[in-house]
């Protein structure tokens, strides 16, 4: 139904950070001084327009409304409309976005106190905002693709925001293009739609999917879940997230944690019409999840980079949510109960990692942390429970999350059903032990510090998010599948849910679950916390450890795979340019030429010569004329 | 308003104003310039003005004027223009000032004088209103060649070093396009004497033709060569990136986004409602060439060094989504298209001369010259970059929705050459962004010559800078010196080139609805006249 | 039967001019020869205009002899020039106007 008062005023969630970005950039440095400020107002004004629209969507009848802006594309059977779908579902990511990032934003206030490009770096961060809030916003799959395409800009732009470190560079256009290889599928499932159902609207093509046929379906599906993979760092398009560490951290947490990377799960959760329809699509999606799920947690096993733990962790979180949405309408609930407690306990997590770099005149190597904890006391305590949270510690939030997915999985009661709730059991051991490897590495020991190094906690600026952060993780859980169940906020989306006999009951889930994280704790504990750790990593390592060193050869294969023949295809193809084809034409020109040179060697400069061209010519014009008359 | 003759004040005010523009003396160069710049900007008022007068529902034609010309051949002096050839006139007229602006300094360096080259370019600019405004076919020839003659000038005097080179090469190019194209003008002439009983040369009267097919394919194929020379499809492409690199930065802005627009405007206008047939059969192959264009030119724009050449095949891969766009024959590809040769237009066109900007700082056509210049001159980096983008089709610059277009266009037809196609947008986003980061990114390595410009790099603080020698120096100079020096900023004049045109990437890329309400009737009427009604079928 | 004999006569003469044009290398000569095709060409005109009794043949007879004239102080003058600067009268020796 239209929207009504504050819900039609809507826009203006995506309208401020983005008039934020445009002043910050076009204001150049007049706005340095209070760039930051105005950067941060934005957002934070837009969270409390998102949280007064939800209010005011909780009190609607039919909980879903609709913003039409103006048209945007309209032509011959094609009309695009820019408008807005204000639902449950996409409330729920505003709240996200511009929560979570209005913490980030006052933490990046402190963070990025002494880096001279401040002003930019807050401009991108508005822009990224902006293009966030119009993908989960947008009532159409081509204002999605927009936003899509505008989150990856602006991850670009701020991976690469030190621009200088050639790693950086190089990370922000990798990360760029393997995107873009997932945005070809999102819009060729776009042009599908568009082809078999004249419409790109939500409300259109979900209305009539029904009527296509079912590889189509499946088509469909498959292009979203190779876009979905290609934003959300899941395989095989995961190499590019661990690298987008070279960002600043607060990008860090806001777009390779909290938000920008689950935007795959938003929209394969936004597209349940159309997986709903389709068995095979699903599955492809179940298998993608748990196979991430486990590169993720393996390869954060072996990392010394404390980013790139937490990074490979993300690849392995939100490969849980992937688990979770494909299996079927149970799962969508659980595996965006657990996408906002991992945005809470994830952006945590971060900033408290960034604190510890700025303590560690940023230093990523984990080898030379140690026995912080003493030094950093509130960035401990907020880690701390972030760890906690995300190892699944009962009764905090990824306790309640995590055993909701592990709990729908074996609720398929079929031999799947249980392959995948072991492989997320697994899952949840190996988190503890790489989890509780960092912890050990950083917090405890004994001080591994470079020369020169003086810890020191962070300013209130920075603290002040993490403490709320922090008490999300521990409450957001909780909050989200026990209290204030989500699926009943989000029942207009995905429909009524409706109670399933448990094959396992609940308690013996989360025991079960419980003991493996132990024993997780314990392996890390055995390995790393009993031991000094050497401040370079060691050479003479088994197999497994190695290949997990290079995140199980991602990069490898795609080097060896696409990099290395595209190079020299390339490179082939413009000798062929130059050479043949362009030395066709240029070997016809000096053909030519020579031709006539030759040719020209008939003027000889003897007047008999030419007298005797003339008579022969002559002859043959009176012979063709005899020829034409008197014949 | 109706009744004033816009199209033909378009064509004479710019060539009134070449003439005065080359009889001013020698001493008056300033003058020279600032009379160029009125006279463009004045055509571009004009243009407003005509698109003002014109009525997107009214007649497929308007503005019209018909003056006899050769009576003997029926060929008459006619100009009109539909919404295709509007919006281009419109792109011409946005254009023109820019590169005017853009090219203050162009031409100080060059043995000849300056006013010779501005004389030119208004010249080119009279030519380029010419043929997009004719509605007679022998007009439209001759508008068609004598466009050759000022860009043959403008490449052969003030271009780079392999400048004669190139211009030949352009000037053979086109001309056997043109030749050939010139036949089949003839041989459509009789079969107008054949079937009218009168030969004419008027595009109404031609499309009403009822043409035997196999004669619509010969005749198809001499126009259509003509136009792929021109647009330029793969494998007629390889005297693009001479011409691009080698002319002066105002002629390649002109050359890559309007003159090449001339073939792809060719194929709409003249090849799909004459010989309707004949494009139905020959469809899959210029499909063929069109996809084949888009991955091959993509590819051989990554292996460049060179940014002007880097930047010409980057426009053969999106003349190719053009073709694609054409060929589809659907309203939706059709109108993206034609909003795709615009869009093209502005874009390319920022990208060459934020290039030709950088180029005049660092005195390198070399990508590997430079390095960090982000770090020193952030506004040329954020030109760059949206350009740049724009060249990759983002979301929210005009390129996406032209893009878009065609593709969605093109699927419902041809959806395998459309996947192929799609897998452009990704090689799109390497060749633009390897760009960007090695010239823009890593750490500063200053300027790639020692500073030629006497210190300040800014043309505009010494307008009386001889400099006759500095620029063409530069090009031809051996290794380079690296001496840290700092790359400067835009300066105002370059700031009051790039600002318009990065306000039409997003404008236009937010709202193109205007564009298209002007571009589809014209689309439909001329789709219609091949027999495909306003949609695709479903 | 006359109109044969003239004919004969007028290619015969016709083929001794255009054969020393070819062969003889005195420009002097190959003048002579030019002089002897036109006035066989002269002749056919007049043996025509004689035998169909029309004047056109006789018109253009004359034409023809004012523009050899004409030719004639050209092309004389020419010859001289050229035997100024060569000492020499052969047109074998002119030959610098080729590729």
């Amino acid at each position: 139904m239209p929207a009504e008062g504050l819900l039609a005023a809507s826009w203006l969630l995506i309208a401020l950070p983005l008039a934020g970005a445009a002043v910050l950039l076009l204001g150049g440095r007049r706005t340095d001084r209070w760039g930051h400020l105005l950067g941060t107002a934005t957002v934070v004004a837009a969270f409390v327009l998102a949280v007064a629209c939800t209010v005011q969507l909780a009190g609607l009848a039919e909980r879903s409304a609709d913003v039409e802006l103006f048209t945007f594309i309209a032509t011959g059977d094609l009309d695009v409309t820019a408008g807005l779908l204000f639902d449950p579902l996409s409330a729920l990511f505003a709240l996200l976005i511009t929560g979570v990032g209005s913490l980030i934003h006052v933490y990046s206030i402190g963070y990025m106190a002494h880096d001279p490009a401040r002003r930019r770096f807050f401009a991108y961060l508005n822009l990224f905002v902006a293009a966030m809030l119009l993908l989960v916003l947008g009532n159409s799959f081509v204002a999605l693709y927009v936003g899509w395409e505008g989150v990856g800009l602006a991850s670009y732009l701020l991976i690469a925001f030190w621009y200088t470190r050639p790693a950086a560079a190089t990370a922000a256009k990798k990360a760029f293009i393997m995107n873009r290889v997932g945005d070809v599928g999102l819009a060729l499932a776009i042009f599908i739609m568009f082809a078999q159902l004249g419409t790109t609207s939500y409300a259109g093509v979900f209305g009539s999917i029904g009527t296509l046929a079912g590889g189509t379906i499946t088509a469909i599906g498959l292009l979203l879940l190779l876009g979905a993979c290609g934003k959300s760092g899941q395989f095989p398009l995961q190499a590019w997230l661990p690298d987008a560490m070279e960002g600043p951290t607060p990008v860090s947490a806001l777009i390779h944690a909290a938000t920008m990377v689950t935007a795959g799960v938003y929209l394969i959760a936004r597209s349940a019409p159309i997986y709903d329809l389709t068995e095979t699509a699903r599955t492809v999606v179940l298998a993608i999840g748990a196979l991430t799920l486990l590169i993720g947690a393996i390869a954060g096993c072996a990392y010394d980079d404390i980013k790139k733990v937490l990074a490979y962790s993300t690849v392995s979180q939100i490969g849980y949510m992937f688990l979770a949405v494909g299996l079927g309408p149970a799962g969508y609930v659980a595996g965006l109960a657990h996408l906002l407690a991992h945005g809470f306990f994830k952006a945590g997590l971060f900033l408290g990692a960034g604190s510890v770099m700025h303590a560690m005149n940023d230093s990523v190597d984990m080898r030379r942390f140690g026995a912080l904890w003493k030094k950093l006391p509130v960035t401990f305590g907020t880690f701390g429970l972030g760890y906690l949270a995300l190892i699944g510690f009962p009764f905090l939030s990824g306790y309640f999350t995590k055993d909701a997915i592990i709990e729908v999985a074996l609720d398929r009661d079929d031999v799947w059903g249980w392959v995948l709730g072991g492989i997320a059991v697994i899952g949840a051991g190996l988190t503890a032990f790489y989890m509780t490897r960092l912890m050990l590495m950083t917090f405890f020991g004994r001080a591994r510090w470079e020369d020169g190094v003086h810890p020191h906690e962070a300013p209130s600026v920075m603290t002040a998010p993490m403490i709320v952060l922090a008490l999300g993780s521990v409450f957001a859980g909780a909050l989200l599948v026990a209290v204030f169940p989500l699926s009943g906020w989000l029942e207009p989306v995905f429909g009524e849910p409706e109670e399933a006999a448990h094959v396992v009951a609940p308690a013996v889930i989360g025991l079960v679950v419980t003991v493996v994280m132990a024993f997780g704790v314990l392996a890390a504990w055995l390995f790393v916390g009993r031991r000094e750790v050497p401040v370079t990593a060691p050479v003479r390592v088994s197999p497994v450890t190695r290949a997990a060193r290079h995140a199980l050869y991602a990069d490898a294969v795609n080097e060896s795979l696409f990099m290395r023949p595209g190079q020299w295809l390339t490179r082939a193809l413009v000798w062929v340019d130059n050479r043949g084809v362009d030395g066709a034409v240029n070997g016809l020109a000096a053909g030519l030429g020579g031709s006539s040179a030759r040719l020209g060697r008939a003027q000889n400069g003897f007047v008999r010569t030419y007298a005797l061209g003339m008579l022969g010519g002559a002859v043959v014009v009176a012979g063709a004329l005899l020829a034409v008359t008197g014949g | 308003m109706t009744d004033i003759p816009w199209l033909v004040l378009m064509i004479a005010v710019p060539a009134v104003g070449a003439a005065v523009v080359a009889a001013l003396p020698r001493a008056r160069d300033l003058l020279a310039k600032q009379v160029t710049l009125g006279v463009s900007l004045l055509v571009l008022l004009l243009a407003v003005l005509a698109t003002v007068a014109f009525d997107p529902d009214g007649d497929r034609f308007q503005l019209t004027t018909s003056v006899s010309w050769i009576p003997d051949f029926g060929a008459e002096f006619a100009l009109g223009a539909d919404g295709i050839a509007l919006v281009m006139l419109l792109l011409i007229g946005v254009l023109v000032p820019l590169v005017v602006t853009a090219s203050w300094h162009e031409a100080d360096a060059s043995p000849r004088p300056p006013r010779v080259f501005f004389a030119w370019l208004l010249l080119l600019e009279a030519m380029m209103v010419g043929v997009f405004a004719a509605t007679d076919i022998l007009l439209f020839y001759v508008f068609f060649e004598a466009m050759l003659v000022p860009m043959y000038f403008l490449i052969g005097s003030f271009g780079g070093p392999r400048r004669q080179y190139a211009a030949v090469k352009f000037f053979v190019y086109s001309l056997v396009g043109g030749l050939i194209m010139l036949a089949a003008v003839i041989g459509l002439y009789v079969v107008s004497t054949s079937q009218l009983g009168e030969g004419t040369f008027a595009f109404d009267a031609l499309r009403q033709l009822d043409i035997d097919p196999d004669v619509q394919k010969l005749l198809f194929l001499g126009f259509f060569i003509a136009f792929a020379i021109k647009a330029p499809l793969v494998p007629f492409h390889t005297w693009l990136p001479d011409s691009g690199a080698e002319a002066p930065i105002g002629g390649s802005v002109l050359l890559v986004g309007v003159l090449d627009k001339v073939g792809t405007f060719g194929f709409l206008r003249y090849c799909l409602p004459l010989f309707p047939d004949a494009s139905r059969f020959f469809a899959p192959f210029v499909l063929v060439l069109a996809v084949a264009g888009i991955l091959y030119a993509a590819l051989l724009a990554m292996g460049q060094s060179d940014m002007k050449r880097l930047v010409s095949y980057t426009s053969i891969s999106h003349f190719g989504f053009i073709a694609l766009g054409i060929f589809a024959f659907t309203t939706e590809a059709a109108t993206g298209a034609v909003l795709y040769m615009v869009n093209h237009g502005i874009a390319t066109g920022l990208l060459f001369l934020v290039v030709g900007m950088l180029i005049a700082r660092g005195g390198s056509r070399q990508i590997g010259d430079y390095g960090g210049v982000a770090a020193t001159a952030p506004k040329l980096a954020g030109a760059f970059l949206i350009a740049g983008l724009a060249s990759l089709a983002l979301p929210g610059t005009n390129s996406f929705v032209s893009e878009f277009l065609v593709l969605i266009g093109s699927f419902p037809e041809r959806p395998v050459f459309t996947i192929l196609a799609t897998l452009g947008i990704i090689l799109a986003a390497l060749y633009v962004l390897l760009m960007y980061q090695r010239t823009m990114h890593g750490p500063p390595r200053g300027m790639p010559l020692a500073d030629v410009h006497g210190g300040d790099p800014t043309p505009e603080a010494d307008p009386a800078r001889g400099g006759a020698s500095a620029a063409t120096a530069t090009v031809t100079a051996p290794a380079p010196v690296r001496d840290g020096s700092r790359f400067a900023d835009l300066s105002r004049r370059e700031l009051a080139v790039v600002a318009p045109l990065i306000a039409l990437i997003i404008g236009l890329g937010v709202y193109p609805q205007p564009l298209l309400e002007l571009i589809e009737p014209a689309v439909v009427a001329t789709l219609g006249d091949m027999g495909v009604s306003g949609g695709t079928d479903r | 039967m006359t109109l044969s004999y003239y004919l004969v006569l007028a290619a015969m003469l016709f083929t001794i001019g255009a054969v020393g044009v070819l062969v003889r290398r005195n420009a002097i000569v190959v003048f002579m020869c030019i002089e002897l095709m036109l006035n066989a060409v002269n002749l056919t005109l007049i043996t025509f205009a004689r035998s169909t009794g029309t004047v056109d043949g006789q018109i253009i007879a004359l034409f023809v002899m004012v523009v050899a004239a004409a030719e004639v102080v050209v092309g004389l003058a020419i010859i001289m020039s050229i035997y100024r600067t060569r000492r020499s009268a052969s047109v074998d020796d002119a030959n610098l106007l080729k590729y």
